[in-house]
This record gives C-alpha cells, structure tokens and sequence, in this order.
C-alpha cells in the first residue's frame, strides 16, 4: 500500500501562457516513455525479480507516480484558463473536442495510452534493459521538451526530471551489477 | 572529469535544401561512466541544494541546456 504526502515532490511553477506546450508535455503523461508507463512498468515487474532488487523497482516506480503528479500540474496550470479558442490555435482543438480540459493519457499526437508501450518479460535482465533504455528515453523526452520552451520555471521543474531519469538509470544499471554478482568479488580468470 | 555533451561535424551534401547544422550534439551524463557507485561519494551541503539539483551527489549531476541557443550547439 501507499501512504499520501499531499504535496508534489519537486515545486511546480509555469510564469508563460503558452498552451501548446501542454500538448507537447503530455508526451510524458500518457506517452510510451512517459511517466505512466514507466510507473506501471516498474510497479508490474517487482513480483518476478529477484529479491535483491525489489525495492529498487519498488521505490523508482513509486517515484514515477510522483512525476506524473508533476506533468499533470503543469498540463493542468498551462490549460485551465484557456478558451477553446485557444486551444484550438495550440493544436489541442481535438482533444477539447472529446474532453473539454480533462487529462487524458494520450501522448503528444494524441494517441491513446496502451499497456503495449512497456513489457515484462520475466527475465530479470532483458526486464532491466528495458527499464534503463526507458530512463534514457524519457530523459531525452525531457530535453527536448526543454529545447521548446524558453518558460525558465517550466524548465527548472523538467531539468528536476530529466535529472531524476539520470539517477534512476544509475540504480538500475547497479540492478544489472548486483544480478551479475561479480561485485566486489576477487576475479581469477 | 567526463563532458557531459559531445559533438560531432556531419557531412553536409551539395544540395541539400535548408542551411546545414554544422555541428550537432548528444548528451552523455554521469551515470554512463559510473559503474556501481562509489560508497561516501561526496554529498551536496544540504537538503536544498540537494533537492534543487535533483540528486545528493555533484558526481551525479548532469546540467542541461538547450543545445540549440545561442546560435547552435
């Protein structure tokens, strides 16, 4: 089970009206690299691990759900005062079509969500090869979603991201160390 | 100490239509380079920082800036 901290784990802040740029970052909401799936991703494959790295899927796919609480209060805050007519100068026309203003988990085209975006294949090693081209994905999503926007608190808020894709690549590449066993082992060949 | 951003000349054809991009780049952050992190690596002086950078340590800090400012990367 989950324990609810009623506040987002980094600040999000948004100082610019530019509403196509909620239609860029819901790329990382329901996208294939994005923060939903990434979170399902890790959540699903901790029952069929090993017990060594459990709790590091445990722990990332948790922090992921945290992310997606971000993207969604910047999607949120980027279009909760624009008119439809707005929205249909940024490109969100057919989304207002079929949702008003709610969320969606779509990706940036628009496309819906699918659990084909990830994969668990039960071999603890093809399983976390997919987890650190994942982090890396996503950490490029969050480059060039920066390289679109000149918002500096939009971009402080995503450098937090990408950063958080740098470290959760890390553990699991230490995963893939700590399953090879051969750490800190004196190596004879 | 790694870079963090690599760059590279393409070859640019004749006749090509749009103004080449001499020079592009990739990212290539820490933790390609790290291998199982150190133990004690140094930390940041505080929570703050720390939360501001994203990580607790400078040795897994990668800044980013839109390679495309300024006139390209």
């Amino acid at each position: 089970m989950w324990y609810y901290e009623k506040k987002l784990q980094y600040p999000v802040r948004v100082s610019k009206c530019d509403v196509q740029m909620a239609k860029f970052l819901t790329e990382q909401y329901g996208g294939a690299d994005g923060e939903l799936a990434a979170a399902l991703r890790y959540l699903n494959q901790r029952y069929t691990v090993p017990d060594k790295i459990i709790g590091v899927l445990n722990d990332i796919g948790t922090e992921e759900l945290a992310h997606l609480e971000m993207i969604a209060t910047m999607v949120y805050k980027l279009t909760k005062d624009a008119t439809p007519d707005d929205l249909k100068k940024a490109g969100l026309g057919a989304h207002y079509a079929n949702h008003d203003k709610a969320l969606y988990f779509e990706n940036a085209g628009g496309v819906p969500f699918t659990a084909t975006y990830f994969t668990a294949k039960g071999d603890p090693i093809a399983d976390l090869y997919e987890d650190i081209a994942a982090e890396e994905k996503a950490r490029s999503t969050y480059q060039w979603l920066i390289n679109m926007t000149d918002d500096t608190d939009l971009i402080d808020s995503l450098t937090f991201l990408r950063e958080r894709e740098i470290i959760h690549s890390q553990r699991f590449l230490e995963c893939v160390e700590i399953l090879k066993e051969e750490r800190d082992r004196k190596k004879i060949f | 100490m790694n870079t963090f951003r690599k760059t590279y000349k393409p070859f640019i054809g004749p006749f090509d239509p749009c103004p080449p991009m001499k020079v592009k780049s990739y990212e290539t952050p820490p933790q390609l380079y790290m291998g199982f992190q150190p133990y004690n690596l140094p930390q940041f002086p505080n929570l703050q920082t720390a939360l501001k950078h994203g990580t607790l340590w400078p040795a897994l800090f990668a800044p980013y800036e839109n390679p495309y400012r300024k006139g390209g990367a």
